[in-house]
């Protein structure tokens, strides 16, 4: 198997762009956290010509609502959410600089769409192991939407956080080709 | 007739407290065997690492107090309700739910529910939904279930024809794991109920969730039918987390019953791996 590749956020088109489907990738570094009510409402921040809850130029995504942070953790688990349900606000997003979402489950052709054109990609995390991918989380934050409890928008500080490329800027996607050599 | 038998609201409250924690934490030990064998099978590297990572994942919960998916669920409640108890100190439905309130707050589990169109969280993850079931004896039966919405998402009802048939039903269930794919975190459970009506084969669906990996149904024709269907879907090659494998499902449930002339019912109640219940006999 592949070695990993190491991104460190922000991120630029170069470096989304070497990664192919199937590629294993370890993020360490800032990223951020939202999911449907955070995106409907960043989006709409846009529409109306706010400024969105971080920066979007170079940013990570990742659709995650974590459980509350038991005493002495910063935050509880952690896995994350399935993505289509983000398919609506995704371009919106990636247009405006958005690099790498992390998320588990298929995406439509319009994001596959923005993915190619702007140069992002969609990272797969492996979804129902929370209390695993709470250990790559060092820091948590709630920065914005606080009224959204798990669903508020949340800096996090993420160390070797393990992904695998599922889209890449090229079309491919690994869970169309994945699937090819165990299907009878 | 037995003697009436009297169950505190406050003890119901409590035991739901306590399974809410330990469905939420705790893997249940058919589900860790059958990821464990299915580790050994699994002819994918990368499938075989996942399942690792999901048995890795249940023992960090286990002993870090962490809830293994950050999807604690929307509390799934089963009573079996015996005909000769009488709950007295307070309302059934209001005790479970106090019981999940609880149960969802001292164990830092997340609140995962909301007003259908404001999004507005309750905070405490009620209501609950609550399905009571009258059987004899004068004991009071409880199965905690915590759904994720993830796999829920990814469940189907279809009123098929008579015409259908049974390769109508083989042809549904296939097509809906295969419209899922990756979605619903699998490897997956499938409760499949066939007959009954709308309402009611949902129901047994999701109750057929709570049998064990590997029992075997006592109803023949549908013994036979959840070995033909968990060989073709786990056929499609989904595999763990969706990335490709011969493990795509750990366990079909099948539940037959009969129906309306006019109708064929069917059910597709889709489990993420995590198939979190505990249960209580009060």
């Amino acid at each position: 198997m592949s070695q990993a590749i190491v991104l460190t956020p922000p991120l630029r088109s170069a470096d989304v762009a070497q990664l192919k489907a199937g590629d294993r990738v370890l993020i360490t570094g800032t990223i951020y956290t939202g999911r449907d009510a955070a995106h409907k409402r960043i989006v709409e921040a846009l529409q109306n010509g706010q400024e969105p809850p971080f920066p979007l130029d170079g940013a990570v995504i990742y659709y995650v609502g974590p459980s509350p942070a038991p005493p002495g953790r910063v935050i509880g688990a952690a896995g994350p959410t399935t993505s289509y349900r983000m398919d609506a606000y995704a371009p919106t997003l990636i247009q405006r600089g958005l690099k790498a979402m992390i998320g588990k489950g298929k995406r439509n052709d319009e994001v596959k769409a923005a993915m190619a054109k702007h140069q992002a990609v969609y990272l797969g995390a492996i979804g129902g192991a929370g209390a695993l991918m709470a250990r790559c989380i060092k820091e948590a934050e709630v920065i914005a939407y606080p009224d959204l409890g798990p669903e508020a928008v949340r800096r996090l500080v993420v160390e070797n956080m393990p992904l695998v490329c599922v889209n890449d800027v090229n079309g491919g996607d690994l869970y169309i080709e994945g699937r090819k050599a165990y299907q009878r | 007739m037995g003697d009436v038998r009297t169950v505190n609201a406050a003890d119901i409250a409590g035991t739901v407290e306590r399974l809410c924690g330990e469905a939420d934490l705790l893997l249940p030990a058919d589900v860790k065997a059958a990821l464990e064998k299915s580790r050994a099978s699994e002819e994918s590297p990368v499938g075989r690492e996942i399942l690792a990572r999901l048995l890795e994942n249940a023992d960090i919960a286990a002993k870090e107090s962490m809830p293994i998916c950050q999807d604690c669920g929307l509390a799934v409640v089963f009573i079996d309700l015996g005909q000769d108890v009488h709950v007295t100190g307070g309302e059934l439905v209001e005790a479970v739910n106090q019981g999940v309130r609880q149960g969802y707050e001292k164990n830092y589990l997340r609140k995962s529910v909301c007003h259908p169109f404001t999004r507005a969280n309750t905070g405490d993850n009620t209501p609950a939904v609550v399905h009571v079931r009258i059987v004899p004896g004068d004991k009071l039966h409880l199965w905690v279930v915590p759904k994720g919405g993830g796999s829920e998402n990814m469940s189907k009802v279809f009123l098929l024809t008579p015409a259908q048939g049974l390769e109508g039903v083989k042809r549904k269930v296939l097509e809906t794991v295969e419209a899922a794919g990756p979605n619903p975190c699998p490897p997956i459970i499938l409760g499949v109920a066939i007959g009954g009506t709308f309402d009611e084969a949902a129901l047994r669906a999701k109750r057929s969730l709570l049998r064990e990996l590997g029992s075997l149904n006592p109803d023949p024709e549908a013994a036979s039918l959840e070995r033909e269907l968990l060989a073709l879907v786990n056929d499609t090659g989904i595999g763990p987390a969706g990335l490709g494998g011969r493990t795509t499902c750990l366990g079909v449930f099948v539940d037959i019953k009969q129906c309306h002339i006019a109708s064929l019912p069917l059910a597709i109640n889709v489990q993420c791996h995590a198939a979190r219940h505990k249960e209580a006999v009060l």
